[in-house]
């Protein structure tokens, strides 16, 4: 294929050349960096949560009225006795906070007492012994909690047990490479011995502001006796999720009716946290998906306009070149040449504008550096595109006449 | 003339229905995702009190015993400075604002209780920020001072609880204290929920929950701390408090101090009080440092919060380049249109039209195009709000097309599509007649 000809055609038309290949750069400009956004927001939501999610629901539960530390404790005793008795019911535990739940208690953990700066932040999980059944939790190291260890926490108490477990990426960052189980850390309250280290468990929070201390969690043998409520996580027996979520608050009612499960958000399954937890992440990326194809839909039809016109001038031209002997297939690739030439052009400004405005979000939005690969990928995709617009106008110039020649337009 | 060209422009536009087609879908695909956008930002980014926001001002002095003067002050204020600063009364109006979750149920209607958020602040709040009264009034200054079990309570509520009648004089509970209904709002959606922003520089742009409804109780500042001790929340601490949710004289901020300053001499005085305060209390022992006291204005403090989300921008950005690539389509379609007809365009250029002519009719013919696309742009930007009002956001029910993005709009539509049409217009009007005459 001889392609002096075609950029020589081409100077003869350099406003349509440069538009289109404005509108190809601009594309794959846009296109590169919504597909990374995409692609970050789809990474972050599908990070594991490392509990048994098919099969476990929260019910937040608050009391009426007020009550003494140790009455609560003991109501917080029968409901989780109550909950443990339904037939659906695996197992339950109570806690102040469950993965994903968007907030709660973070604090600092420190590996000296008189230490500055903290050592790190971590999410702050109120347990029992059943806490890692009934999650699905496994351990990497060490023990679970006895029953004796769990004690009741009022608001007056400062958090400082003498036991505690920690998940994995906590202790690697505490004691990296080595064995963090019998080791000390302090919480506000004095310090724990770590007994038990367990391998994955997602913070409560997955926001950008917690992200610094993302899998990082002390587990503290704790039940959460305040007039105000706590959370039971309540893993159902497998295939019984619906049935137990139904059967869990009514049994609560009718035990103790002295108390609050929101309607709409009392009784939550973990599909449904999760679901909250990113619904933020998925819109964006559902919304960043439908410009993309928008946008490629656009690009793709001018070109197809621009092409049309193209060849609707060129009628004699092609007809000459068809008397003179060339083939259709000459006719057909001379267009399509054409169209990579201009495309090629237009990925070329198109990369270093990818790679300009990422560099700019980077520094207005906390995004990440743009990969390579994106940006080879979105070359690709509008190649193809452009190769696919212009193939049937391209059609329609290899199916004019050589008789054309002799015609005046 | 100018029937003359819409006439040209309607033939022109009807001869290539295909052509015309794409041009309008693109200018109204670009128009109706940037208007959508940009409505949203309009919106979030807007003045929540606008005509008064110039005199509101947000005061801080800075407790926090290991910070220096060069910190940034804590966003809210400790028990001791915040009444301190309010007792002294030298604004023209001043409020302390704080909100706290409690339990409220309504004895009478024996509804089951809710959980839901209490906002405590002194009765200037109300005139200060304009806030509207449907029933009733806010409480006196007489009431605050007497910690009267009194409240006003928002018009959603009032539809809940009451069905939307004069409900002034009934009773509600909160926690375990009757307190009685003394006001009823008119419905009040500030955007954003100004006077509770704060904190925002720590959110890295997740910063939509600033544009949630405003509470649906309040109550008087004094009466609030009493009726719902031990729920309260402090936005930071530097030693534990005594006791959760107690936080009066305790190493807390936990409070925001909102002050009406009507002349700008009046801000400058302000602004030595808080330094002159900060400076007694550091001479006092009670600060460490007294030179970071800050005054803000409502709008300022907004800007430093960063209250519009990141994604909200980051969506208006990749909107308008989205618009960008639409006119760069246009202009593409718009040449080839006009220079296929160079034909037409020669023969009345020789029969005396001057280039001006042209240019004009290729102008109408791209305004032309640029309202239909606006048309439909403007129905597309409907369509996407009203996808916006199903997102899970807070703000998603202030998505509302105003007449100023109504207009603005349509304005975008023709303004776009004449610039997308002059550079077709102006290669038209440069079409030789004779050298197009003689290949006719």
């Amino acid at each position: 294929m001889q392609i002096k000809p075609i950029l020589s055609a081409l100077r003869r038309h350099k406003a349509g050349t440069f538009l289109i290949a404005m509108q190809i750069a601009l594309t794959l400009a846009i296109v590169c960096n919504a597909l990374f956004i995409i692609e970050q927001r789809l990474a972050h939501l599908s990070e594991p949560s490392g509990v048994d999610e098919a099969n476990i629901f929260v019910v937040q539960n608050e009391w009426v009225g007020s009550s003494t530390a140790e009455q609560a404790d003991a109501k917080i005793r029968e409901d989780l006795r109550v909950l443990r008795e339904l037939p659906g019911v695996q197992d339950a535990t109570p806690s102040n906070s469950y993965p994903l739940r968007g907030g709660g208690w973070d604090d600092a953990v420190k590996l000296k007492p008189d230490q500055l700066q903290d050592s790190s932040g971590a999410t702050i999980y109120f347990a029992d012994d059943h806490f890692l059944d009934t999650l699905g939790l496994k351990l990497a190291a060490g023990r679970n909690f006895r029953a004796e260890e769990i004690t009741p926490m009022n608001v007056r108490d400062r958090l400082g047990p003498p036991v505690v477990m920690v998940t994995k990426a906590l202790a690697d960052k505490l004691f990296p490479g080595e064995d963090a189980v019998g080791r000390t850390l302090y919480l506000i309250g004095g310090p724990s011995t770590i007994v038990g280290v367990v391998d994955l468990l997602q913070a409560q929070s997955v926001d950008r502001w917690a992200s610094a201390f993302a899998y990082r969690s002390v587990i503290v043998p704790k039940r959460l006796a305040i007039s105000l409520g706590a959370f039971y996580i309540v893993r159902a027996r497998p295939g019984q999720l619906q049935a137990a979520m139904r059967a869990a608050p009514t049994a609560l009612f009718q035990h103790n009716p002295r108390r609050i499960i929101n309607e709409d958000d009392g009784v939550l399954s973990f599909a449904e946290v999760r679901a909250r937890a990113y619904e933020r992440d998925r819109g964006m990326a559902i919304l960043m998906g439908v410009i993309c194809v928008v946008l490629l839909a656009i690009t793709a039809a001018g070109i197809v306009g621009l092409t049309s016109f193209w060849v609707g001038q060129r009628r004699r031209q092609i007809g000459v070149r068809r008397a003179l002997g060339a083939t259709r297939q000459d006719i057909l690739q001379y267009f399509l040449t054409e169209n990579l030439l201009i495309s090629c052009g237009g990925a070329l400004v198109g990369t270093v504008l990818a790679v300009a405005i990422n560099l700019w979000l980077v520094t207005r939005f906390e995004m990440h550096r743009l990969s390579l690969m994106y940006v080879l990928g979105g070359v690709v995709i509008l190649l193809l595109l452009g190769q696919g617009a212009v193939l049937a106008p391209a059609m329609r110039a290899s199916r004019v006449p050589p008789v054309e020649a002799t015609r005046s337009v | 003339m100018l029937g003359y060209y819409l006439d040209l422009a309607a033939r022109s536009l009807r001869r290539n229905k295909v052509l015309t087609g794409l041009m309008v879908l693109a200018i109204a695909v670009g128009i109706g995702a940037s208007m959508t956008t940009l409505t949203v930002m309009h919106l979030l980014s807007g003045d929540p009190l606008p005509g008064r926001s110039q005199h509101i001002y947000y005061a801080q002095v800075d407790a926090y015993p290991t910070h220096k003067d060069d910190a940034e002050p804590m966003d809210m204020l400790d028990y001791q400075s915040a009444m301190d600063l309010w007792s002294a009364r030298r604004a023209d109006r001043q409020t302390l604002v704080v909100e706290s979750p409690v339990k409220l149920s309504q004895p009478e209607a024996g509804t089951p209780p809710v959980m839901t958020t209490l906002l405590s602040v002194t009765p200037d709040f109300f005139p200060m920020f304009d806030v509207p009264f449907q029933y009733g009034a806010p409480w006196s200054e007489a009431d605050e001072s007497a910690r009267a079990r009194v409240a006003v309570i928002s018009d959603d509520l009032n539809q809940k609880l009451f069905a939307g009648a004069d409900s002034v004089g009934r009773t509600l509970r909160l926690r375990d204290s009757d307190v009685r209904i003394v006001g009823v709002l008119k419905p009040w959606r500030p955007s954003p929920q100004f006077y509770s922003v704060r904190g925002g520089r720590f959110a890295d742009g997740d910063t939509a929950d600033f544009y949630g409804k405003p509470e649906d109780v309040i109550t008087p500042f004094a009466s609030g701390l009493e009726i719902n001790d031990g729920n309260f929340q402090q936005f930071t601490c530097w030693h534990l408090p005594e006791r959760q949710g107690h936080l009066q004289n305790s190493p807390c901020v936990w409070l925001g101090l909102w002050v009406q300053l009507d002349a700008p001499a009046k801000v400058a005085g302000y602004r030595r009080f808080l330094a002159d305060y900060a400076a007694q209390q550091m001479a006092l022992g009670r600060f460490t440092h007294a030179g970071n006291t800050r005054l803000r204005s409502l709008m300022e403090w907004l800007d430093f919060n960063g209250v519009v989300p990141s994604d909200v921008r980051l969506q208006a950005w990749l909107a308008l380049a989205f618009l960008l690539v639409c006119l760069f389509n246009t202009v593409g379609l718009l040449l080839a249109k006009f220079l296929r007809r160079s034909g037409e365009i020669s023969v009345r250029r020789a029969l005396g039209a001057s280039r001006r002519d042209v240019f004009a009719q290729c102008l109408v013919e791209a305004g032309t195009i640029g309202l239909i696309g606006g048309i439909f742009g403007w129905l597309l930007t409907l369509v996407g709000l009203w996808l916006v009002r199903q997102q899970p956001v807070p703000y998603a029910d202030l998505a509302h097309l105003d007449t100023r993005m109504f207009l603005v709009t349509f304005t975008a539509a023709l303004g776009s599509s004449l610039l997308a049409g002059v550079l077709p217009a102006l290669r038209a009007c440069r079409v030789a007649p004779a050298l197009q005459l003689k290949t006719l």
